[in-house]
């Protein structure tokens, strides 16, 4: 496949891997102190897992896993809401397909589905509006969650149905904005961390300009990173680089998708459908100033919090669930009391083990749960 | 937040609302583009295109100078490493005395 | 000794309506007249014609295959009922073949059991049983008995089918999951994840448009050249439900033994990882439904692969890994990448990713 064959060459994986290695090797890194390097998004997490990236860089470097992977961050209580939405008789309930899984305080999506509620699995919300076309009797509602990437999608989405005239149609609304989550990851007291690896298709709709920040205020590297494992690895390079010249800059890895200045059509759309919120609930990272976005009062009628009643209560993470320190990397997944014992993806207690790209579940899927388990 | 993965478009089918079927190696399905359209890319433009896919939607179009600037910089890491080592395993020969 | 051929004295029962009703399930006229209709017809053999109760066989006529009987079952519940590449029909006479035929089993009979919902076209059931039909003759097997329930509307989705089947394993045929060793070699028999990946684009949840069909076949004549021409194979597997990943793990963990595969080497056709790559799937969990696992001694690998490559399906047979004397009950995979991973078994359901 043309863009994606040509970033998983094993041969210029070598390449860089040897490059990182003497890079490292002139740096004087302390081996009680390796360099910590997070990768903000989940996908980053699900690609280096999969192709195994981790086991081929030098013991010099650690990759902690971040907060980026927006199911994983769901509050129990958000998905009791989507739930008994979704339990009502005259709804058609549309998510994207690893948002079904995350359990709320009863069930989740997938129960609520086999106990009887119409739950859709859609690819897009495109989709969903033509299942809203379809039905005209019955009241669809999509699940929009994701970071700036999938905002401009539910967006278009919207705007899209206000020119149809469509009325059967609304959005419950999840999405969250990455800047207030890396500013908390980086506020954090008990974080060190060395560099980071730049969320790939978050950049493609804002741009390089917002994480400025990063660079100025907390003076550390960002590479905006594209998601095929050289991509990574040759990031993971460049964030090195600038470690090793004591720089701080935002660079742009994935120049041939990233545009400086981020996809215009995409932001207006944001800015006309959706307003911050003053604060959003995190699983694991509490509440975080403005790091939410609802839709403006003149898309109300296709506010699905305005249109339907929704329990609305706020539930705390089971006693044992430990995400919040797995999401800001201060401990790996196994060093988590209930990894692979009450927390397993079958029946997850919290919201990493249920995406395929929480560290928790990536972990237990790709790194082999047996091992730290027998190493007890 | 990141599935995307790049397609090429094959043919505009709704040109008031920006629809396009586009082909992902030999799948193909349809997909909104209108935020890869601008004055300098008129919708009748992008067939051929080649571009990143989120969720049905057309949401960059992939530069290729960058993607093979990408690509070389690696290539010519490989060759500056390929002639360190020859360098580093066949030293100068000895001047003789 | 033979069973005495039936001469058939009445007349096959016909549906003249549209649908299937409760009638059709009670056993009566109507009953019959479905059962003639739509199965008797279609599987038409001496040993299900006398209509009794149980098919019946001469023990020593069976015995001329083989020392052990092979006995099986599977239930097909699959939607849609028809799908590129196949339909239910089909995949519940594959399926039990296959389970027979990786047992180093010859397939002989089969019982077939389907529950019907009240409202279903008879049409459906004719084409499901005529599928059925042609896929057993295709498979060298009988269907000799079966058993027909209706139910309410709502009671199942569509129609189900159980099939159960008996065969006969050649003497000296040995096969097992606690068998293989390090050494051993492991194969396929071609492209992995064509039937998963069929059955979620047929769903239409995800409007994609792709040439993809499932593999559903019946492999016993490939099995079965298979294992003359390497006689020590040590496994065999079909990787339905949960993949190429499940059997290997189910394999490691049974011989206590290290499996390595390399992805590089896995036979998968372009369309089902570009399908993969949109939803964020991983094509070593998808179903396949005419695909084996092979694990031989390396010594015999060359003549497996000869053996399968002259068969229309296994043209794209290949090694895909090996077993190692590494860390036991472990699947571990070489990425096209460079790096190792582990391969371990599913845990749930592999649901498309957004991310």
């Amino acid at each position: 496949m043309k863009y994606v064959d040509e970033f998983r060459d094993g041969a210029k994986a070598r390449i860089l891997v040897r490059e990182i290695e003497s890079l490292v090797a002139t740096m004087g890194v302390p081996d009680d102190r390796p360099l910590h390097i997070m990768e903000v998004c989940g996908g980053h997490t699900h690609s280096i897992f999969r192709y195994g990236i981790e086991g081929m860089l030098p013991k010099e470097i650690e990759l902690v896993h971040g907060p980026g992977c927006p199911v994983c961050v769901l509050p129990i209580g958000r998905v009791d809401d989507c739930v008994s939405i979704a339990e009502r008789p005259e709804v058609i309930f549309t998510t994207f397909g690893d948002a079904m899984r995350v359990p709320g305080s009863k069930k989740s999506l997938l129960q609520a589905k086999a106990d009887g509620a119409d739950v859709r699995m859609v690819y897009s919300p495109m989709d969903a509006l033509t299942v809203a076309r379809n039905n005209p009797e019955r009241d669809v509602v999509f699940f929009g969650l994701g970071f700036e990437t999938t905002m401009p999608s539910t967006a278009l989405t919207i705007l899209q149905a206000e020119g149809d005239g469509i009325r059967n149609f609304s959005v419950f609304c999840n999405h969250i904005t990455i800047v207030p989550t890396i500013k908390a990851i980086l506020d954090s007291p008990d974080l060190k961390l060395d560099g980071f690896l730049g969320p790939g298709h978050v950049s493609m709709v804002i741009g390089a300009a917002p994480y400025e920040f990063v660079a100025n205020f907390y003076r550390k590297p960002m590479v905006i990173a594209g998601f095929e494992p050289l991509d990574i690895l040759q990031s993971i390079w460049m964030v090195l680089q600038q470690i090793k010249e004591g720089r701080a800059d935002i660079e742009n890895q994935y120049a041939r998708i990233v545009p400086d200045d981020g996809n215009a059509p995409a932001l207006r759309a944001i800015s006309r459908v959706y307003e911050l919120r003053e604060f959003f609930e995190w699983r694991g990272l509490g509440s975080i100033d403005h790091s939410g976005v609802k839709l403006r009062d003149n898309y109300a009628s296709f506010d699905a919090e305005r249109k339907f009643a929704v329990p609305n209560v706020k539930i705390a993470d089971p006693e044992a669930c430990q995400c919040g320190e797995v999401l800001k990397g201060v401990i790996k997944p196994w060093q988590c009391k209930v990894f692979g014992s009450a927390c397993t993806p079958e029946m997850p207690l919290g919201a990493l083990m249920v995406s395929s790209e929480g560290a928790c579940a990536a972990h237990y899927q790709y790194g082999g749960v047996k091992q730290h388990v027998a190493a007890e | 937040m990141c599935l995307g993965i790049p397609g090429r478009i094959l043919r505009i089918d709704d040109d008031a609302k920006m629809l396009a079927t586009v082909d992902v190696g030999g799948v193909r399905r349809q997909v909104n583009i209108c935020c890869i359209v601008d004055d300098e890319h008129p919708v009748s433009s992008c067939i051929g295109d080649w571009v990143l896919i989120h969720v049905g939607f057309a949401m960059s179009r992939i530069d290729e100078a960058q993607a093979i600037q990408t690509l070389k910089i690696l290539t010519e890491l490989g060759e500056a490493q390929a002639e360190y080592e020859a360098m580093r395993l066949s030293p100068p020969p000895r001047e003789a005395a | 000794m033979t069973i005495a051929p039936f001469i058939r004295t009445r007349l096959l029962g016909r549906v003249n309506v549209r649908t299937v009703t409760l009638a059709h399930g009670g056993g009566g006229k109507a009953m019959k007249d479905l059962i003639d209709d739509v199965f008797v017809g279609a599987f038409d053999n001496a040993a299900l014609a006398p209509l009794e109760d149980q098919a019946r066989f001469d023990l020593a006529e069976l015995a001329a295959h083989g020392d052990r009987l092979a006995f099986t079952t599977d239930s097909f519940v699959v939607d849609p009922l028809f799908f590129p590449g196949g339909d239910i029909g089909k995949l519940a006479v594959c399926g039990t073949v296959n389970d027979l035929a990786v047992g180093g089993a010859k397939p002989l009979y089969l019982s077939c059991a389907a529950i019907i919902e009240e409202g279903v076209t008879i049409d459906l059931l004719r084409q499901v049983a005529g599928s059925m039909a042609k896929t057993a003759k295709e498979a060298g097997v009988k269907i000799v008995t079966g058993d027909t329930k209706v139910v309410g509307k709502g009671a199942c989705d569509k129609l189900f089918l159980t099939t159960t089947g008996i065969g006969v394993i050649r003497e000296g045929v040995v096969l097992g999951a606690h068998l293989a060793r390090p050494g051993d070699v492991v194969m396929v028999n071609g492209l992995l994840g064509d039937h998963g990946a069929a059955i979620l684009i047929a769903r239409g949840d995800m409007a994609l448009e792709t040439p993809i069909e499932s593999d559903c076949a019946p492999l016993q004549r490939l099995i079965d050249s298979l294992l003359t021409a390497a006689p020590g194979i040590r496994f065999l597997r079909d990787a339905t439900r949960g993949g190429l990943a499940t059997v290997l793990n189910e394999v490691a963990d049974a011989s206590q033994v290290a499996i390595e595969i390399e992805e590089a080497a896995i036979p998968i056709r372009e369309e089902v990882k570009a399908f993969c790559e949109i939803l964020g799937l991983d094509p070593l969990y998808l179903a396949n439904e005419g695909k084996i696992v092979i694990i031989a001694p390396s010594e015999e690998a060359e003549a497996a692969l000869t053996a399968m490559r002259a068969h229309p399906l296994g043209a794209r047979a290949g090694v895909i890994g090996r077993v190692s004397a590494g860390e036991p009950g472990w699947v571990t995979m070489r990425t096209v990448f460079g790096g190792r991973r582990i391969v371990d078994m599913l845990v749930g359901e592999q649901l498309p990713r957004i991310c």
